[in-house]
């Protein structure tokens, strides 16, 4: 980590007279192992690294990066970045992250992956997949079953005295089965998450692999109708996921947000409230620094359905006269930060999942959405999914389904939200699961 | 790009400890990109990756290492760590005499974006947003971007195999916000092809941006999209996106090799109406998804996979292809060095059938007919398939009529396929794409005349 900082003090070291500099530079290192019918498909190692540069000197700003931390490359790559500056539209509230004052939270999210034996998780993959094999006669197929890990180091540091430095490892394991019976064949997925190697349930993952494949065996399309949803978890998860990107301060600015100048209104349900906290370890995405460098926060958006406000990075707040909210986002050293929530979470109800299924007379149970990229306009609000799940009758889950879009509006269905439940689900997402039931939803199908 | 004896003796290297082939992947990508918002030119971004990535083959299992050295000792030490994954039982020195082979390129650049002035790109962008303002006073936000790319990759493996290309490719988008009444509605238009600036001499960023604010302007006056099954009209060059989506993913012989593909086992089948032909062509002309040779090196090819109806090939990457004992159909792509390579589409398309587009639209009482469509998802396993409408009307009486907000449209690839039973004479590539397959990204373009399926599931909130 202190490689990386030196690294990018080098560089700012080049900062000329009236310009603002910003380094962001990043060391990544992978290990990914896909087995199949007991034997190593693929075993690929990588080490990878990269610096992007932003410059910003009269009021306009210019980007520059390079896949390499080379310094005669990165030298190039400033004198890109500056060159990119000059054609830039002048925009008086450009300017850098400067030190607020704020600490940043101390995360423990770091474990020496690659110091692990290859070969623990070579057996870690085989594992899973005689696991899901196994887990079901229906299974007839593992398509394939998957280990990865990665540890990660970033740092951020500039000419306006921001200097933060980051490491975080990631493991997982995901399988991938085809369950058969009569003509029909399904597939589904199972995947477990952590820090490190130790931290990975093989056989919750095969579980739910076997689970979700056979569940909808046999599954038709169900007529059009109006119904109540409910929604899974890691589909809830999703959703939220999309309702916070239109909570989001750039997307106000620019009008591209359906709940711009709605601030202090009703947009939800009173049972809604939704928070983005960053600083949680129980998040998998959780982090003491933003794309900025800035100390993360917790930030309430929606606090009993009242909209409460949106996330800033130091730019949007500034053109909207108020603070950061350390929601300054990045995909990796490729990009200038953008703004976005991190760890988005639904506050959960007291009910349990089986009680707010057994409250609804005539449903769908969402276990999976698929298109949700070419179907929700989180600008107009348009909401259609293909989905596929579960009929919920009288309380009780009843026959599969697939073959049928959901459709509403992201606007409506927040004040549609009837029950969330209390079975809270920390994904590998930006956003937490929890079931939640919406009114007023048409299934589109036969 | 790279010493060929330094690339012949990293294979060398990556033999050593039994392997039964061995590859180098070189890539040098530049690329540079220019977005205006909110009516200011917001950011030039400018990049560079340049690395390697080798792989190593032993019976079914591939070793695999990339790295951003491309010094002997860089080199030196992923063929290493890609030989260390993938043990055979030999070993020993074997020597690696490459031959070079050249493939026809199937794109002449005029003028390298690189040698195009900045200003000049940013001055577009201003064009774009000041022609996409003036349509209409219902514009309320414009974005445009500009951007474009040069990879040249060089590939190298054991059978003695070298190749290489140069792909510039150039691609400029225009989004508007229209608000009204009912909200705030979207349109988009992207233009982009395997070329290099020229692309602006036969495309117009202002008639690129008025279509972007005509589609959003014309949605102002949407009312919901219908639910339930009906007949759907889909428009030239709109439908490639549904091919790519209903049948084009579960002819990858990779899925099909392991049973993931409804059209598995189904070769010499008919398998959609006698209608259809669907081609996958790497080498078509400055489309999107064109190159002269793939990531393996192997020359770009045009495959006709569906012919009048009948499943006569899938598409094949060299591994998938090596254990069947065939050649490799020039379909092995990879998003960079940094990546495997695997089974992908490149250009897809319809061929022309008989009928005229007014004639299919005027043959249908009461459905919905989609302009342009968005992206979409497939799972191959069962064939359920969607894709968004970005751009759809009612039909009544045989007549377009009222514009429909957006919406998803579900069906069943294998269902479809047989249910296309009108096809125009008005063939058209649609937008440049990215198709992603297992987190990789990679360029494809696609093409359809208007075409009719007689029954599909339009995901609406309407009765």
């Amino acid at each position: 980590m202190t490689e990386l900082l030196a690294l990018a003090d080098q560089i700012l070291a080049h900062a000329g007279d009236g310009e603002q500099l910003e380094v962001v530079a990043v060391k990544s290192k992978d290990t990914e192992i896909r087995v199949y019918e007991g034997d190593i498909e693929s075993l690929a190692t990588a080490e990878s690294q990269g610096v992007g540069i932003r410059v910003i000197a009269d009021n306009k700003q210019g980007f520059a990066y390079a896949g390499s931390l080379d310094m005669e490359v990165i030298l190039e790559t400033l004198t890109e970045a500056r060159d990119n500056a000059t054609f830039g539209t002048p925009d008086e509230f450009l300017g850098l992250a400067e030190p607020d004052g704020v600490e940043p939270v101390e995360l423990d999210l770091y474990r020496d992956v690659n110091a692990a034996d290859t070969n623990a998780k070579i057996d870690l993959a085989k594992e899973l997949e005689k696991a899901a094999a196994g887990a079901e006669p229906r299974i007839t197929a593992v398509e394939s079953a998957d280990y990865y890990d990665g540890a990660y180091e970033a740092a951020v540091a500039s000419t306006t005295g921001i200097r933060s430095a980051s490491q975080e490892s990631t493991a997982y394991v995901s399988v991938s089965v085809l369950a058969s019976e009569g003509d029909d064949t399904q597939d589904g997925y199972g995947f477990a998450v952590g820090r490190e190697l130790a931290d990975l349930d093989i056989s919750k993952a095969a579980a739910d692999a076997a689970e979700r494949s056979t569940k909808l065996l046999g599954a038709k399309q169900a007529p059009t109708e109006r119904l109540t949803i409910v929604l899974d978890p890691y589909v809830a998860a999703q959703f939220i996921s999309i309702i916070s990107s239109t909570l989001n301060g750039e997307m106000v600015l620019k009008g591209r947000s359906p709940f711009a100048e709605r601030v202090g209104e009703t947009v939800a349900a009173t049972q809604v409230t939704l928070v983005d906290n960053p600083t949680d370890p129980r998040h998998f995405t959780a982090s003491a620094a933003d794309g900025e460098g800035m100390a993360t926060r917790r930030n309430v958006l929606i606090d009993g359905g009242e909209l409460k406000g949106f996330v800033h990075n130091c730019y949007t707040a500034r053109r909207a006269g108020t603070e950061t909210t350390g929601s300054a986002v990045r995909g990796g050293f490729k990009s200038t930060p953008g703004v976005g929530t991190r760890a988005v979470s639904i506050a959960p109800g007291a009910t349990s999942r089986n009680d707010l299924i057994a409250g609804i007379d005539n449903g769908l149970l969402v276990t999976s959405v698929a298109g949700l990229h070419s179907g929700v306009n989180p600008i107009s609000g348009d909401f259609s999914t293909g989905a596929s799940g579960l009929r919920i009758r009288n309380g009780e889950l009843a026959e599969p389904i697939r073959e049928v879009t959901i459709a509403s509006t992201l606007q409506k269905m927040l004040l549609d939200v009837m029950t969330i439940a209390d079975d809270v689900e920390w994904l590998p997402m930006s956003a937490t699961g929890v079931s939640i039931a919406i009114g007023d939803i048409t299934m589109s199908g036969s | 790009m790279l010493d060929e004896a330094l690339v012949a003796s990293t294979i060398s290297r990556a033999l050593e400890t039994g392997g039964e082939f061995a590859e180098v992947f070189v890539e040098d990508k530049r690329s540079s990109s220019a977005v205006l918002d909110d009516g200011k030119i917001e950011e030039l971004t400018s990049g560079r990756d340049r690395g390697a990535g080798i792989r190593v083959v032993v019976g079914d299992t591939t070793g695999f290492a990339h790295t951003a050295d491309l010094s002997a000792k860089g080199l030196g030490e992923a063929a290493d760590a890609a030989a260390a994954a993938a043990k055979g039982g030999g070993g020993g020195t074997r020597t690696v005499s490459l031959t070079r082979q050249d493939a026809p390129n199937p794109n002449n650049v005029a003028v390298y974006p690189a040698d195009v002035p900045k200003g000049t790109k940013v001055e577009l962008l201003q064009q774009a947003d000041a022609a996409a303002r003036e349509v209409n006073e219902a514009i309320s936000q414009v974005s445009a971007r500009y951007g474009d790319s040069r990879r040249q990759i060089m590939v190298a493996n054991s059978d003695g195999l070298l190749a290489s290309d140069d792909q510039v490719k150039t691609l400029f988008s225009v989004g508007c916000i229209a608000v009204g009444d009912t909200g705030m509605q979207t349109g988009r238009e992207t233009v982009g092809h395997t070329i290099g600036f020229e692309l602006f001499d036969a495309h117009d960023v202002s008639e690129i941006a008025r279509t972007a604010a005509n589609r959003a302007v014309t949605k102002l006056d949407a009312i919901a999209a219908p639910s339930g099954t009906m007949p759907v009209v889909v428009g030239p060059g709109g439908g490639g996106v549904l091919f790519h989506e209903a049948c084009g993913h579960g002819l990858e012989a990779d899925l099909v090799a392991k049973s993931a593909s409804v059209f598995a086992g189904r070769k010499g089948e008919q398998v959609a109406t006698d209608l259809i032909t669907l081609i996958d062509d790497g080498t078509m002309s400055t489309e999107w998804g064109a190159f002269s040779i793939d990531d393996e090196g192997r020359p770009a090819q045009s495959n006709t996979l569906i012919e009048n109806g009948i499943l006569t090939d899938y598409m094949w990457d060299h591994l998938r292809a090596r254990k069947e004992g065939r050649p490799s159909s020039g379909n092995g792509r990879r998003q960079s060095y940094q990546h495997l390579p695997m089974v992908r589409m490149t250009n897809t398309y319809i061929a022309n059938g008989p009928d005229s587009p007014d004639d299919i639209v005027a043959a249908t009482e009461k459905g919905v007919y989609v302009a342009q469509l968005g992206g979409g998802q497939v799972n191959t396993t069962t064939g359920d398939f969607v894709f968004g409408m970005l751009e759809a009307y009612l039909i009544e009486d045989g007549k377009i009529t009222t514009p429909l907000r957006e919406g998803n449209l579900i069906g069943n690839g294998p269902e479809v396929l047989t249910r296309i039973d009108m096809l125009g004479n008005d063939f058209a590539m649609g937008s440049p794409g990215t198709c992603g397959k297992d987190g990789q990204g990679v360029p494809v373009g696609d093409g359809t005349p208007t075409l009719r399926v007689t029954a599909l599931t339009v995901g609406g909130t309407a009765a």
